[in-house]
């Protein structure tokens, strides 16, 4: 978003008529700062910055009493961490988390599964609250289809509030505390429950929602719309397994390679879709070889449905059987740009527009089963290119079938420009936004020498003194994901209800799963720098330390008055002259007693705060 | 950058002292510094969802358009208030949008037909996609047009030239220059006033020098628009802005262009036109559509009245991904189409009058048999706004790949 100030630099350079002075560091002066060696004191805080969420308190103890070598090898092999137990309880109701595409469509049903129930296709679910969901949203759908003329007094439920709860309760209820509603619905037993958020018009159930236990919270997203609960769950569980995890390099880098191969959630079918890529496709090979991660984006629902590839048929077939041609048939040549732009060569990684439309006739049958419905991968060789084509200079021999596009794969996976595109990124990420070309070289080799593995590359960077220099110390701004999780680790926050954290996080700039381009989201500095989300993490700052996230609680009550001390609890170091004075001058005015929260959210609303 | 950050510690808000200028000398200096002595405005509204163009601004001359749509068509001008308003004998307005009727008879409402998008696509989020990147067929532009359509100005430039009303930037304005997603004027600000000044003397001071400049330019915005926020607000000449969300988008973009605080670009959107079923009930004004063009005429007709004189600055233009079919479904709606219809409103349009080439519906004429053609490239109608009102002449950089081809749009 910011790249303004990068191309002004560059502008300023080359025009005499705009300053000539510059605040970007001359390139020599930039390799100088690569070479020097970060001071042993700054390591661990280092280490922690780049390969985890954020520190928590103790971290930097616990990697300098270990070892940062050690700290960093075993963030490489996370089957060697004992998990957190506080992770698995968290994630334990998030159920459509652990389904098969299948059940995720059938427990939380989509509209072809609504028409198919209102149809008489398909059986109505079996669990109480989801049936009523389902028997309302197929009510609906009647109305809708018919006249018109029904209002929505027809689709809401039939049995009264009134028949479940006494007056008190129901008084409660409206007009309680918010200890006195948990209070009630703790005593209920749980068929009360169903019954009564199926009785609760929605703007009442809604009321509810920050009050109750989580299963309760699950079972009225249930009955406002079924499908919610899948994003609520994807958010909150990864949002979870940010800031808890022991593996945290493993969950930062399922986020990475999930960023790299995007899908955006809301583009149809995807919202069902999404979770087992993430899960089935993504995490499984963080650690593992590119190729066999290419293959299974390449393969996923997931990834098919979101370039179009599913629709992708012979150019010849198009319309050699439908009398009138049926929409959107034809070649489809999106997945095949992307794939080599955006997922192995990179933009200027020597590929030509012909090419493009090669590697497009070789994934022609590369489909879904019934992508609505939840189907998986499907191969249909009746509107496969049969013909020969020449990709990269490779031909492919006419005659083939679904191994026309594996061979694509082989081909694009050991190009040379995907080992250097591929490298690249990663020390975007981890080392700095202008990662010195002699590391990134150096981890393409690696890259190609192992047949992309991609521990092996990670090591290579990590052993790099590059990484450990100061080139690379507080080089990055946090993105929007990455400052909030930082923070609520840096407090420890007791985090029960995650997806408000998901909402701040959009509200910075960075909706979760909700990318819309292929691009995914930029790991550069200038992206995440403008006005409303600068003021977006000023806010949340304030609310986080304050307790005035739902969901979210923190203690800030020992630590004390002294800025200083506040500020190095957070930080892990020194605050800046500029923060502690700022602060100081608030303490001196003292319009209002600034307490210990309120010293907090601006120590992490700071420009200190914003860089890892 | 450091230009712009001399600029700002020079100029008269840094003089006075955190938070001590007053509004009218920081909306002053805004002002003082612009090239010409008001700015050209661009307002874009996006009507997401896909609207039904053929029964918004209405063929009724064209013969094929009522064997199309036997129960869902909009009656030809009769004089009641179920007929199309009549424009040029041939296109009818729908009725629920005959409060643009003024527009469109004092000149100041240009309509053009058969516009949309060469890709083919009828999925609603590649289509948008296109339509916000202005690159259509390529998934992977990152920025919008609309954020390349800011001309490059030398100088300072105001912290809200560009604004996008809604909770998060929109698509179309994502880019080098920097813009601001508005949900609220009245959010646009860090929520406790001493905090804001501790926060404010932070980023001035930081030696970060990513953050510095942004932070500086940050806090002047957040002046400039509480300075705007704080007094109440009274549409001129009358002028009822709706109370839905697109009408009080509308008035927020007003209130910001008559605050003189530098405005350039505006970009606000309006959902639901994916009008499947019961897009009109028993009555032309009734049904979905009614009710959406309802909202949505009163909404731009108030902000077309509020204006007033200041119109001769300000171009509106609305746009929707792609049209509809042409013939109604089994359920009194419509599916996705192609070409579709958009709006242009301001002093410096050749309005009263529907632009464009219509293809016509007769059955051979249809795209893909089914649709209403495209014979207007939608960058055409951006392109020559972006140009000619704007004065950015580097169209080839705002729709990279695309010679557009003016229309003749404006005076």
């Amino acid at each position: 978003m910011r790249n303004a100030k990068l191309v002004a630099a560059l502008v300023a350079l080359t025009l005499p008529a705009l300053p000539a002075k510059t605040h970007k560091l001359k390139p020599d002066e930039a390799s100088r700062q690569f070479q020097k060696k970060l001071p042993k004191d700054k390591q661990a805080l280092h280490a922690l910055d780049r390969l985890t969420f954020g520190p928590r308190p103790g971290d930097v103890e616990q990697v300098r009493k270990m070892g940062v070598k050690r700290w960093v090898d075993l963030q490489l092999h996370p089957e060697r961490i004992k998990e957190n137990p506080v992770l698995a309880a968290r994630l334990q109701p998030l159920e459509s988390l652990r389904m098969t595409q299948a059940e995720v469509v059938r427990s939380y049903p989509p509209r072809q599964l609504i028409v198919a129930i209102a149809n008489g296709r398909e059986k109505l679910p079996d669990d109480p609250v989801t049936r009523a969901a389902v028997e309302r949203l197929v009510q609906k759908y009647r109305a809708k289809k018919g006249d018109g003329a029904q209002t929505q007094d027809d689709v809401e439920p039939k049995t009264s509030i009134t028949d479940i709860l006494s007056g008190d309760q129901i008084r409660t209820l409206r007009t309680g505390t918010p200890a006195e509603k948990q209070q009630l619905i703790a005593s209920l037993p749980e068929n009360t429950i169903d019954d009564m958020i199926i009785a609760l018009p929605q703007p009442q159930r809604q009321q509810l929602f920050n009050f109750v236990p989580v299963d309760v919270r699950r079972k009225i997203m249930l009955m406002n719309a079924p499908q919610s609960v899948l994003n609520y769950d994807l958010s909150e569980g990864k949002l979870y397994r940010a800031i808890y995890s022991n593996r945290q390099l493993q969950e930062l880098l399922s986020d990475f390679w999930y960023n790299h191969f995007n899908v955006f959630l809301d583009k149809g079918a995807d919202r069902y879709l999404v979770p087992t890529y993430e899960r089935d496709a993504i995490a499984p090979h963080v650690f593992g070889n590119f190729r066999d991660l290419l293959e299974a984006t390449a393969k996923s629902p997931a990834m098919l449905f979101y370039l179009d590839n599913w629709q992708s048929v012979a150019p010849a077939m198009a319309n050699a059987k439908a009398k009138r041609p049926k929409q959107g048939r034809g070649l489809n040549e999106n997945y095949a740009r992307e794939l080599m732009e955006l997922h192995t060569l990179g933009v200027d990684g020597g590929y030509t527009q012909k090419d493009i439309v090669e590697v497009a006739r070789c994934f022609t049958g590369w489909t879904i089963k019934a992508p609505r419905m939840g189907g998986g991968f499907d191969y249909n060789d009746k509107v496969h290119d049969k013909g020969e084509k020449v990709v990269l200079g490779v031909t492919i021999p006419a005659g083939g079938g679904k191994e026309d596009g594996e061979r694509v794969l082989d081909i694009l996976a050991r190009h040379p420009s995907t080992a250097r595109f591929i490298s690249r990124k990663l020390a975007v990420r981890f080392v700095a936004d202008q990662p010195p070309q002699a590391l990134v070289d150096r981890m393409a080799a690696v890259f190609t020498k192992t047949g992309g593995d991609l521990r092996a590359v990670m090591k290579t960077m990590l052993d790099s003194k590059e990484f450990w220099s100061q080139g690379a110390y507080r080089a990055k701004v946090k993105t929007p994901f990455e400052m909030i999780v930082s923070a609520v680790r840096a407090v420890n926050a007791d985090v029960t209800y995650a997806f408000p954290l998901a909402n701040q996080i959009a509200q910075l700039g960075q909706p979760l799963y909700r990318k819309v381009e292929p691009t995914g989201y930029s790991s550069a500095n200038a992206e995440w720098v403008n006005s409303s989300a600068l003021l977006a993490r000023m806010n949340f700052a304030l609310a986080l330390a304050q307790n005035r996230i739902p969901g979210v609680r923190v203690d800030t009550s020992h630590s004390g008055a002294d800025p200083e001390q506040v500020a190095k609890a957070v930080l892990f170091e020194d605050v800046s002259a500029q923060t502690r004075a700022a602060i100081e001058k608030a303490l001196a005015e003292n319009k209002k007693p600034v307490t210990p929260a309120l010293l907090t959210g601006l120590v992490l609303g700071s420009p200190d705060f914003q860089r890892r | 950058m450091t230009s712009r950050r001399f600029f700002l510690k020079s100029s008269a808000l840094a003089m006075f002292g955190v938070g001590a200028a007053p509004a009218w000398l920081s909306r002053a200096a805004w002002a003082a510094d612009a090239p010409s002595p008001r700015k050209k405005i661009l307002v874009t509204i996006f009507q997401r969802g896909a609207v039904d163009g053929l029964n918004m601004v209405v063929p009724f001359g064209d013969p094929h358009y009522y064997e199309l749509r036997p129960n869902i068509g909009i009656p030809k001008p009769n004089g009641t208030a179920q007929g199309a308003t009549d424009l040029d004998g041939f296109f009818g307005l729908h009725p629920s949008l005959a409060p643009l009727k003024t527009a469109f008879d004092a000149r100041h409402l240009a309509i053009v037909e058969a516009v949309g998008s060469p890709d083919p696509t009828r999925s609603h989020f590649d289509a948008q996609d296109y339509m916000e990147s202005g690159t259509p067929g390529r998934k992977a532009t990152s920025d919008g047009w609309l954020n390349r359509a800011l001309p490059v100005e030398a100088g300072r430039r105001s912290p809200v030239r560009a604004v996008s009303v809604g909770s998060a930037l929109a698509r179309t304005l994502r880019g080098r220059n920097d813009a601001l997603a508005i949900n609220n004027l009245s959010d646009f600000q860090v929520r406790d006033a001493q905090s804001s000044a501790t926060f404010e003397n932070m980023y001035s001071g930081t030696l970060d020098k990513v953050l510095n400049g942004t932070g500086r330019e940050t806090f002047d915005a957040v002046k400039l628009v509480q300075s705007i926020q704080k007094q109440t607000y009274v549409p001129a000449s009358g002028a009822s802005y709706t109370r839905s969300r697109f009408g009080q988008s509308m008035q927020q973009i007003a209130r910001l262009i008559k605050a003189d605080v530098g405005l350039e670009v505006a970009f606000t959107d309006v959902g639901g036109w994916d009008t499947h079923v019961n897009e009109v009930a028993a009555q032309p004004t009734q049904g979905q559509l009614s009710n959406l063009l309802s909202d949505f005429g009163q909404s731009l007709a108030a902000f077309y009245q509020d204006l007033g004189d200041r119109m001769a600055d300000v171009l509106v233009v609305t746009m929707s991904e792609f049209g509809r079919t042409a013939k109604e479904n089994g359920n009194r709606g419509t599916d996705h189409g192609h070409a579709n219809v958009m709006l242009v409103v301001g002093g410096g349009v050749q309005g009263g009058k529907v632009h464009g080439d219509w293809p016509g519906l007769e059955p051979g004429k249809l795209y893909e048999g089914r649709d209403l053609d495209v014979t207007t490239d939608f960058r055409d109608v951006l392109g020559e706004l972006v140009t000619r009102h704007l004065g950015n002449r580097e169209v080839a950089t705002v729709f990279p790949g695309y010679q557009p081809k003016f229309r003749n749009l404006l005076t």
